[in-house]
């Protein structure tokens, strides 16, 4: 995710990176979305690796050089969210769940992607019983509620209570359990179809083995899809480690800071008129998820050369009616790459305007 | 262009007709200024090279471009009592609906894709008739009886109530047709109609549609890109060339004299039956005596492939009791319709698909139980060329790398890095400019591509290389050329070759030999002289009377024999 900070300085290369070539690509609404998606991604990434310097206090600080904080303390002055219940400050509190929440989708999708890649390739280039076994077993996974299954792995990983590292990890691995099943479908289906292209068939012809056939020829094919699945992922993993802290599965305020577990502990507050404790934290968690989910649903939006095109002719109808009345059109409007990309805001404004 | 003739004979008339796409890459002009007209019951075919706009030109007649299409010009379109005259391009969706059906009509080139598989044909034909105008559930069936008699479908009470996967590809084509005649339309627009079928078929569903415009008067605007087909059929024929109609002139004229360049190099790229011949005969003169003791290169002996059915269901024989043989140096034509096993063949020689029964020796190895690491070492003596090209590249590797992957995994070089320079060498050969080497796939023309697929196959310099329908997704043009090539290095190479196709014209050019299949079975076998001179076997005579010629004179006699072969058989 962090590439997308990188600003585009040589097209040809970078241009093929996924999200920024999808970024050249879109036009319109969609290119507004995937904006905006990437505006609150990235700020999200940049305040979890930057909340030491950035949160004015620690995560687990109750007193600062004017003694205690003293619990629910509205906003302003010395804190600008307010306190909790627990006496913490609630601004540090919310910039410190960013690192957690980052550092649980790291490693829950880093888990899943390689156990999902590796056995959905696996599975789908050999077939057989050991393709019909994990097949069964996916679905079985599927079938299990999400939720029920992480609060399971976090009581068998850590006893429910626990740590940093221990908390994260079960919430984590719980997540990765659910994801496996995900990735293995997109990268067996592709696969299955990849298997029968011509041009594996000419690799067997050609002598090479199953490894560097899977390696060289099927698993680069196969992975388009996945910068969209790792975004909508992404997305799901914040929820289920809130959910799993609201539940009271999450990591002790002391371990780290957690945002469903401040929600959790606000729950009395909201009836008793202090708003600041649950809206903050709540907040946070939306505003991610809808960041995460708007890059990934625009990314899907452009992966499908028919949603695409039809709202690319929207914004561009103007332009091929203007060249098609110039004898030579074609010539004189030019391969539309960097012509497009300019007016690319003006196009933004069509597109609202029109829908 | 020829004057625009406005009188009570013109049906359709297409006035400086201008259309571009918005697609990922800018504004794209399709078609250019083009200036047509149709008379009642004439054909007029439209030719041209993939990307020519002859399709793009047909949709416009039918208001059935998408979104992304901007059209100028007029296409102004009357009715068949000559009542009213409409220019479709300025028509509102409604009109359009009305006047699509009654006016005009369209045969599509699949005819498996074109019908809804849920219905019954009888009913689709009836939601056509209700579409316009109020007729009765049991006026409408007595059309779509009546009409489904006239397209020569036998039984048409009976077969009204089947689904399309009851019928057969040509019957499905006719059912189609059917649906474009219903209601008598004054002009049917028909997109390749015949590229999606076998040969003989072909030759059946053209005679249907010179029967529309015979008996039910309809004119024709035919879209193909088969001079064959465009002999047999068309009364005048427009030759389009990037987006322009570059020639005008009927049949007669258009074949006899062909005025424009473009039409001339179109013309002479087209192949015949009897070209090789000559050819032929030359090698098999320039033979040693003791070429024909060698040890032949693949031995089938009594050849049967059977994939397996679904549970308690018999298997499907692909190729049963077929023997033949592969001497080395030599090229074998295997010529055969859609499924008569003839890339089944293709694929067992090359260790794809498994032998069930019989024998089949590739290079000395048995392939009846076939086990890969056993078969591997003779792996780098096989070559195979994919019928598309456009698939059978790894669309993330370069083309250099494609080339040397044959080269790597032999262990003839350590990388793609370092088998660069023979891959050039390898470019050359096929010439193709050793810049292309860094270019992907999907940059290269369908040509080009067929040629680094050449490129790829002979990296190895095998001894025996399969060719499967190298060219059939290929143009005429540039089918020409490969097929030179192709020709040109196995001289150089001196490689055997399995030579694919279901075009006989093609197979001629280049083959020693030429093998027809036939459901499975090897029905002929011989020199091209042998089998295309002096045919044997009744299915290699319907076969090579289906074919038809890029000669409207010659193609009415063959036409002729046809129809008496037919009658016999």
């Amino acid at each position: 995710m962090t590439r997308i900070d990188s600003p585009p300085r040589r097209p040809s290369r970078l241009a093929r990176l996924p999200i920024i070539h999808q970024l050249h690509q879109s036009v319109g609404l969609q290119r507004g979305m995937l904006v905006a998606g990437l505006v609150i991604t990235a700020l999200f990434v940049l305040t979890a690796i930057l909340a030491p310097l950035v949160a004015p206090y620690g995560y687990s600080q109750l007193r600062g050089p004017d003694g205690v904080f003293g619990a629910q303390q509205p906003p302003g002055g010395a804190h600008l969210f307010g306190t909790t219940v627990g006496g913490y400050d609630v601004l540090s509190r919310v910039l410190w769940g960013a690192q957690t929440a980052l550092f649980v989708i790291v490693v829950a999708v880093l888990l899943s992607i390689f156990a999902g890649v590796f056995l959905g390739l696996v599975s789908g280039y050999f077939g057989g019983w050991l393709d019909r076994v994990l097949v069964v077993v996916c679905d079985a996974v599927y079938a299990f509620p999400s939720l029920l299954l992480a609060i399971v792995m976090s009581i068998v990983i850590s006893g429910g209570k626990s740590d940093l590292v221990g908390g994260v990890m079960a919430a984590a691995i719980s997540i990765t359990v659910v994801f496996i099943p995900q990735y293995f479908r997109v990268i067996r289906a592709e696969t299955v179809r990849i298997k029968s292209e011509a041009y594996v068939e000419s690799a067997r012809v050609l002598g090479s083995g199953n490894i560097r056939i899977m390696v060289r020829h099927v698993l680069r094919n196969a992975t388009r899809t996945l910068p969209l699945i790792f975004t909508l992922n992404s997305s799901e993993a914040i929820l289920t480690l809130a959910g799993l802290g609201f539940l009271g599965f999450g990591i002790e305020p002391t371990a780290a800071s957690e945002w469903g577990y401040d929600l959790n502990k606000a729950i009395s507050d909201v009836s008793s008129g202090i708003w600041w404790t649950s809206l903050f934290p709540g907040l946070a968690i939306v505003l991610v998820v809808m960041g995460i989910t708007l890059v990934g649903e625009s990314l899907n939006d452009l992966a499908d050369p028919r949603l695409r095109g039809r709202r690319a002719v929207g914004a561009n109808a103007g332009l091929v009616a203007e060249t098609s009345v110039v004898p030579g059109g074609t010539l004189t409007a030019g391969p539309g790459g960097l012509g497009g990309l300019e007016s690319g805001p003006l196009h933004t404004n069509d597109g609202e305007a029109t829908s | 262009m020829s004057d625009i003739r406005t009188d009570q004979q013109t049906i359709l008339r297409i006035d400086d007709l201008g259309v571009s796409f918005s697609t990922d890459a800018g504004a794209v002009r399709a078609v250019d200024g083009v200036t047509l007209s149709v008379r009642r019951g004439e054909v007029l075919a439209i030719v041209g090279e993939s990307g020519s706009g002859k399709t793009v030109t047909a949709k416009t007649i039918l208001g059935l471009l998408p979104e992304t299409a901007v059209s100028e010009g007029a296409v102004i379109l009357t009715s068949r009592d000559g009542a009213s005259e409409n220019n479709v391009i300025a028509l509102s969706r409604q009109r359009l609906r009305q006047v699509r059906g009654t006016d005009v009509s369209m045969v599509f080139q699949e005819p498996s894709t074109a019908l809804n598989p849920v219905y019954t044909v009888g009913w689709q034909i009836m939601e056509g008739i209700r579409a316009h105008g109020t007729v009765s559930r049991a006026d409408a069936r007595k059309k779509a009886i009546e009409i489904l008699g006239r397209v020569g479908i036998p039984d048409p009470e009976v077969r009204v109530n089947y689904y399309p996967h009851q019928f057969s590809g040509g019957q499905k084509q006719r059912v189609v047709i059917a649906m474009a005649l219903v209601l008598e339309p004054g002009l049917i627009v028909a997109d390749e109609p015949t590229t999606a079928l076998d040969v003989t078929v072909q030759a059946e569903i053209l005679d249907l549609l010179r029967r529309c415009r015979d008996e039910f008067g309809t004119a024709i605007v035919l879209i193909t890109h088969n001079m064959g087909v465009v002999a047999d059929l068309a009364d005048r024929v427009a030759v389009m060339y990037q987006g322009k109609v570059v020639e005008e002139a009927d049949a007669q004229t258009l074949f006899s004299s062909p005025q424009d360049p473009y039409t001339q190099k179109l013309l002479a790229a087209v192949p015949y039956v009897g070209q090789g011949v000559v050819r032929a005969a030359e090698r098999a003169e320039a033979r040693s005596p003791e070429w024909a003791a060698q040890t032949p290169v693949v031995v089938a002996d009594n050849l049967r492939i059977q994939y397996p059915g679904r549970l308690g269901r018999p298997g499907f024989v692909a190729v049963d009791g077929v023997s033949f043989s592969i001497r080395p140096g030599e090229v074998l034509g295997l010529v055969g319709e859609s499924g008569s096993g003839k890339t089944t063949i293709g694929r067992a020689i090359a260790g794809l698909t498994r032998v069930t029964d019989g024998s089949l020796t590739v290079l000395g190895h048995e392939m009846n139980g076939f086990k890969e690491r056993r078969f591997k070492h003779l792996r780098s003596d096989i070559g195979f060329v994919f019928q598309d090209p456009a698939s059978s590249f790894n669309p993330l590797l370069t083309i250099a790398d494609c080339v040397a992957e044959p080269l790597v995994v032999h262990g003839r070089a350590a990388n793609p890095r370092a088998a660069r320079a023979r891959v050039d060498e390898l470019l050359e050969a096929v010439q193709l400019p050793r810049a292309f080497g860094d270019r992907f796939p999907h940059e290269l023309s369908g040509g080009q591509r067929q040629r680094a697929s050449l490129a790829r196959a002979l990296a190895l310099e095998p001894a025996l290389l399969i060719a499967d329908e190298p060219t059939s997704a290929l143009d005429v043009s540039v089918q020409a050329r490969v097929l030179e090539l192709f020709a040109e290095l196995q001289r150089e190479f001196g490689f055997a070759a399995l030579f694919i196709s279901h075009d006989l014209a093609v197979v001629d050019i280049l083959a020693d030999r030429i093998a027809v299949l036939y459901h499975g079975r090897l029905v002929e076998e011989g020199t091209g002289a042998q089998v295309l001179g002096s045919p044997r076997d009744p299915y290699t005579q319907r076969l090579l009377a289906s074919l038809p010629v890029p000669d409207p004179a010659a193609q009415a006699k063959r036409r002729d024999e046809l129809r008496r072969l037919r009658a016999a058989g």
